[in-house]
């Protein structure tokens, strides 16, 4: 009943291992949420159980009711957040609930991106062939959350670890991606 | 006859490698240049010269050659590179060129890519004061980038048989380079040229990674690359080139630069000729003569422009039996091909000249620090007057300079700037200092003083060279000076001096000089010319890296994409989206499709994928305050439930975008734009609300891809939606035209809007998109018993002009006004304001004769009018200027209306209504007649189903 943007794309991403191991995760719930007044950011993340990121360019993680969720930062006073499939409903509902009558904005966006997680030894130097950030550990630990551009799309990139990366990408672009991914790894697949 | 050396030289004198050059077979070593492998043979003469055909050589073993351009003719056709900088490989064949080469044409089959890398400390060089810098950096804890051009590091040690810390050079380069790899953090990159330097410590480089590979580059690997550096700080350590002396006949095959010879002997074991003449200005070219001297050659004569011999030096060639003639210069050459002799002449000329025979001449006219870079990067430059030349002539806070590209001559010197610059530079860069790095020492016999600053020898200014691959002589430069030009930049324009793939490296400098004693100026007070990227020649294809073929420009699909494809749609291309344009079936072309389509949609049921529409979530208490300062129109009125048309102006009163409007809540509204418009109307808002409007409580998001759209077009997609969705009640009293329901569709939650862009019965149906794909088929399944017809962006065209319905970009080129497109209902006379409303009260928005949308139905209904046609008022062309009424906007044939028709923005369109006017295509005029830009329906009868 479903399909995700790179469904099609399932094979062609798995076979860029031992480079990468590359996989989408599909159908995430994601709410883009607009808000500067600290005690609605503070309450929304109680809500949550997942305190929102209070510094520039990093996103946090926890459990909470909703299990798993992550608030990314993406802009002074924007965020998204991040859940399992199948929540946004309710936590949209929840999101608007703790915001009350402040001024913000909450939307479902679940469908607006998808997800690619990348993991490998490689992924720091596979990513810097698209990405001019700088993904060096010193400069982008695990936390670092940045929209920025790769080669021609725009993503969301979340550094999870040393050798793990998150990237959102708009569904429409996530073709472009993901075969932007197969051609940066082709080299280190031809000499691995 | 070889003139390869019985030992030395970094080549590996072991393996053969066999090559083709102009048609011969020659061989050479690796770690040979194609340069250095002809040398080898004896052979000078490279190619032609590029006006005068006069046949040209090898004047420097580096990127600074002026001269020694050929084509790659195998393994891969590639124009215009160095036979200096061209690394010899097994297999090579290639030619000389006189100055142009011949771009291949079958695609290149090599991968060319790019990498972002960031440091704290760039430095570019790795001679000794780049080597040193980058260790000084490295040590502090610093990331380091080094990056040279050369093959190995060392640089001007490459070209000399120095020894330092009394040990060979190459052992002091091989342990620091050993240190610098070992290091984390350290990138050194060799084979690669740093080309750009932009402002902010951005930097671009180029490495050449398996072009030396040739036939055995291996499959899959980037032969180039170029890398998009970011640094805090920069050393450069870019050395400095020889520069020669401009004399008459300076051009000849074997005339080089005395250093080069120098480096052809130490790094390729290869001697430039049997018996020289060193024509000099300073020390340096003494060091060459000698060695070349113990190697063999014959040094006919050392001709020392100067008054006076240095002693030191003098002694050491008397006593190999070197003459040197001091006070005298090389006044002019002889030869049909290659260099045969040279005439000597006093500096000032008084007795007669004598002539030498030879088959080389060494010159050196003193050094010009490479400075490209610096001022690349905005450092001012100074002239030098003792090395008659230009220099780094202020500190930046982000670059420093190093070594010989300071104007530093001496190797200890160059090194201890390379250390101090290096430590600055971490510093700066917030590094405490490392362990110290000893400064090497050298045992050069040549003492580093510059010598006597001689651009020219008056002679024949025709045949005295400034620029070798221009074709550029003196007397063209007296010709512009004589013409009134003083700036070195017109004068470089009006020459072409050191606009060739050389950049002027070794003409550039000269031309100021000789410019400065044609104008009795001071260099002092002379700008040099601006050096810009690239610094060394970049292929388009390096540049376009990746960025080609399917990855050149992001193609966006919609999630029921996949499915056009399976069903044979042709696509359009609109914005970076791929829209299915039509689907043709066995036979059909675009006309008879289109035809098809349409027929089906106005008499049953078609449907499109709209999902490309831009769709922008507004919420807030202001959000009704914000929308109507948007739209001409009234949005705040909305009720919830209710959806609105509206058009978006701008400042100056012309249609930016339109689209429709729903109020989702009493504080939330969702908007949509046109396809290729909407990343530019969310820009807009978000403009002005960060700008203008800050204190509105209204936050805009994009949720455009977030749904599915699917517009369900016809008398039957009433029947159609009722079957999918059976919780709504589709009834025309139920479900308004310009109402929407939340409904569940195909068992998914939907959005249903009853809007319409064809005036027939229409709904579009909006699912997240993960569903889009299984409500389409699901709604294709419903719609089988009235013979539901896909259809795409051409059909949608149709029907819409049909309609007289405007497309943003088709109908309208930013000169359009709502009231231009008799919309004028669309424009609220109750706001006190909105964007573009103050424009509308101008004189030129009001005239009469303004351009108007209307119709146009060829008299002869078969006739197809070519969109962008002119419309005129006669039957017949009066003489030109002949008067434009306007031009043709939109034009198909239509199953509707049975015939053709177009839309047109005319002159006073409205009035015309009724009128024949006249279309020129081709060598006829289309007699049409003026209508309503509404053709189809006008009643809106069909609306309601």
């Amino acid at each position: 009943m479903t399909a995700s943007p790179l469904a099609a794309w399932r094979d062609r991403l798995a076979a860029l291992a031992p480079v990468l191991d590359a996989a989408e995760q599909p159908f995430r719930s994601q709410l883009t949420v607009r808000v500067s007044d600290p005690d609605a950011i503070a309450a929304m993340g109680s809500a949550l159980g997942v305190q929102f990121p209070s510094a520039a360019c990093t996103f946090t993680s926890g459990s909470g009711r909703f299990g798993d969720v992550e608030v990314l930062w993406l802009g002074p006073d924007e965020f998204l957040v991040v859940a399992a499939p199948d929540l946004q409903i309710t936590i949209e509902e929840v999101l608007r609930g703790a915001l009350g009558t402040v001024r913000g904005s909450v939307v479902d966006t679940s469908a607006q991106r998808t997800t690619v997680v990348l993991e490998g030894p490689k992924v720091r130097d596979v990513l810097a062939h698209g990405c001019s950030v700088d993904l060096h550990p010193a400069s982008a630990p695990g936390g670092t959350c940045v929209q920025t551009l790769l080669a021609r799309t725009g993503i969301i990139l979340q550094v999870n670890g040393d050798d793990r990366v998150t990237v959102l990408v708009r569904s429409s672009f996530a073709e472009y991606l993901a075969a932007w991914l197969c051609d940066a790894c082709s080299e280190y697949l031809a000499v691995a | 006859m070889t003139f390869r050396t019985p030992t030395g030289g970094a080549i590996d004198r072991d393996t053969l490698l066999h090559f083709t050059f102009n048609g011969q077979s020659y061989t050479g070593h690796p770690g040979d240049t194609l340069a250095s492998a002809l040398l080898a043979h004896g052979v000078h003469e490279v190619g032609g010269s590029v006006k005068l055909g006069r046949p040209r050589g090898i004047v420097a073993a580096g990127s600074e050659d002026p001269t020694s351009l050929v084509q790659i003719e195998a393994p891969f056709s590639e124009p215009m590179l160095l036979a200096t900088t061209v690394e010899l490989y097994d297999g090579l064949v290639a030619r000389g060129l006189a100055g142009q080469g011949k771009l291949a044409a079958e695609p290149d089959p090599a991968r060319y890519d790019a990498k972002h890398e960031h440091c704290d400390v760039l430095v570019v060089g790795a001679g000794p004061a780049g080597l040193v810098a980058a260790l000084t950096a490295a040590r502090s804890g610093a990331r380091v980038v080094l990056v040279d051009e050369q093959n190995q590091a060392g640089g001007a040690l490459l070209g000399v048989d120095e020894y330092v810390d009394e040990r060979p050079s190459a052992e002091w380069v091989a342990d620091v380079v050993a240190e610098l790899k070992s290091t984390p953090g350290v990138l050194v990159l060799e084979r690669t040229t740093a080309f750009g330097m932009y402002q902010d410590g951005f930097v671009l480089a180029l490495e050449k990674r398996t072009d030396h590979l040739g036939f055995a580059a291996p499959e899959g690997v980037a032969r180039q690359r170029v890398w998009r550096i970011r640094t805090r700080q920069t050393v450069l350590a870019t050395g400095a080139h020889e520069r020669p002396v401009v004399f008459a006949d300076n051009d000849r095959p074997g005339i080089m630069l005395a250093s080069s010879a120098r480096t052809f002997l130490h790094r390729y074991g290869v001697l430039p000729g049997s018996r020289a003449v060193v024509f000099t200005t300073n020390d340096s070219a003494y060091c060459a003569a000698i060695d070349l001297a113990e190697s063999g050659v014959d040094i006919a004569l050392i001709v020392d422009a100067r008054h006076e011999a240095p002693a030191r030096l003098a002694t050491e060639c008397a006593a190999r039996g070197i003459e040197v003639r001091a006070g005298h210069v090389v006044v002019g050459t002889e030869g049909a091909g290659r260099v045969t002799g040279v005439r000597i002449g006093p500096l000032a000329p008084a007795s007669p000249d004598i002539t030498v025979a030879c088959d080389t001449v060494l010159v050196s006219g003193g050094w010009n620090p490479v400075v490209s870079l610096f001022s690349q990067a905005r450092g001012k430059l100074r002239y030098d007057a003792e090395l008659g030349a230009f220099v780094p002539g202020e500190e930046l806070s982000t670059v420093r300079v190093a070594g010989s590209a300071t104007g530093e001559l001496d190797l200890n010197a160059c090194a201890r700037q390379g250390r101090d610059v290096g430590s600055e530079a971490a510093a700066a860069a917030g590094f405490a200092p490392g362990g110290q790095v000893p400064l090497p020492v050298s045992d050069s016999r040549c003492t580093a003083r510059s010598g006597l600053v001689l651009w020219r020898v008056p002679g024949d200014d025709d045949a005295s060279f400034v620029d070798l691959q221009r074709d550029s002589t003196v007397a063209d430069v007296l010709r512009a000076t004589g013409a009134g030009l003083r700036s070195l930049e017109h004068i470089k324009r009006y020459t072409t001096i050191g606009t060739a793939h050389d950049q002027g490296k070794t003409s550039g400098m000269i031309a100021a000089g000789i410019v400065a004693e044609a104008l009795g100026v001071e260099l002092e007070d002379q700008r040099p010319t601006t050096f810009r990227p690239p610094y060394t020649s970049v292929s388009f294809a390096a540049l376009a890296g990746r960025d080609r073929g399917e990855l050149h420009d992001p193609v966006r699909v919609t999630a029921i994409h996949p499915w056009h494809v399976a069903h044979g749609a042709l696509f359009e291309d609109v914005g970076q989206w791929k829209r299915p344009w039509y689907y043709p079936k066995p036979g059909e072309d675009l006309h008879t499709a289109v035809l098809r389509e349409c027929r089906a949609t106005r008499e049953s049921v078609g449907m499109m994928d709209g999902s490309t529409l831009g769709k922008i979530d507004v919420q807030g208490r202001d959000a009704g305050k914000f929308l109507d300062m948007l739209y001409t129109n009234m949005m705040s009125t909305l009720k919830v439930g209710k959806i609105r048309y509206g058009v978006m102006c701008g400042v100056d009163g012309m249609v930016i975008d339109d689209g429709t409007v729903i109020r989702v809540g009493d504080e939330r509204y969702l908007i949509t734009t046109t396809t290729g418009n909407a990343a530019k109307i969310l820009d807009w808002m978000e403009e002005w609300l960060q700008t203008e409007w800050p204190h509105l409580d209204v936050h805009c998001t994009s949720v455009t891809e977030h749904w599915a759209t699917i517009p369900l077009v016809g008398p039957r997609s009433r029947d159609v939606l009722a079957a999918v969705a059976p919780s709504l009640d589709v009834s025309n009293e139920a479900f308004e035209f310009m109402t929407w329901h939340d409904t569940v569709v195909a068992g998914v939650p939907a959005r249903v809007c009853r809007i319409s862009f064809s005036g027939e019965l229409a709904y579009e149906i909006n699912v997240t998109a993960w569903h889009g794909i299984a409500v389409w088929e699901a709604l294709m399944a419903a719609g089988e018993q009235y013979g539901i017809t896909p259809y795409g962006t051409e059909t949608m065209h149709v029907l819409r002009a049909e309609k007289g319905y405007p497309i943003i970009g088709q109908e309208t080129d930013a000169t359009v006004t709502p009231q231009d497109l008799g919309m004028s209902w669309a424009v609220s006379k109750k706001k006190p304001d909105f964007i573009g409303k103050r424009s509308f009260a101008r004189a030129e928005n009001n005239r009469t004769d303004r351009k108007q949308l209307v119709g146009l139905l060829p008299v002869d209904p078969s006739v197809l009018l070519p969109e962008g046609s002119q419309i005129v008022e006669t039957d017949r062309l009066p003489e030109p200027p002949v008067r434009m009424l306007g031009h043709v906007t939109s034009s198909y044939p239509s199953a509707a209306l049975g015939r053709t028709f177009a839309l047109a923005l005319v002159r006073s369109g409205h009035e015309r209504i009724g009128e024949t006017l006249f279309v020129p295509v081709e060598d006829a005029l289309v007699p049409v007649t003026v209508t309503e830009s509404v053709l189809y329906d006008k009643e809106g009868a069909r609306r309601d189903g």
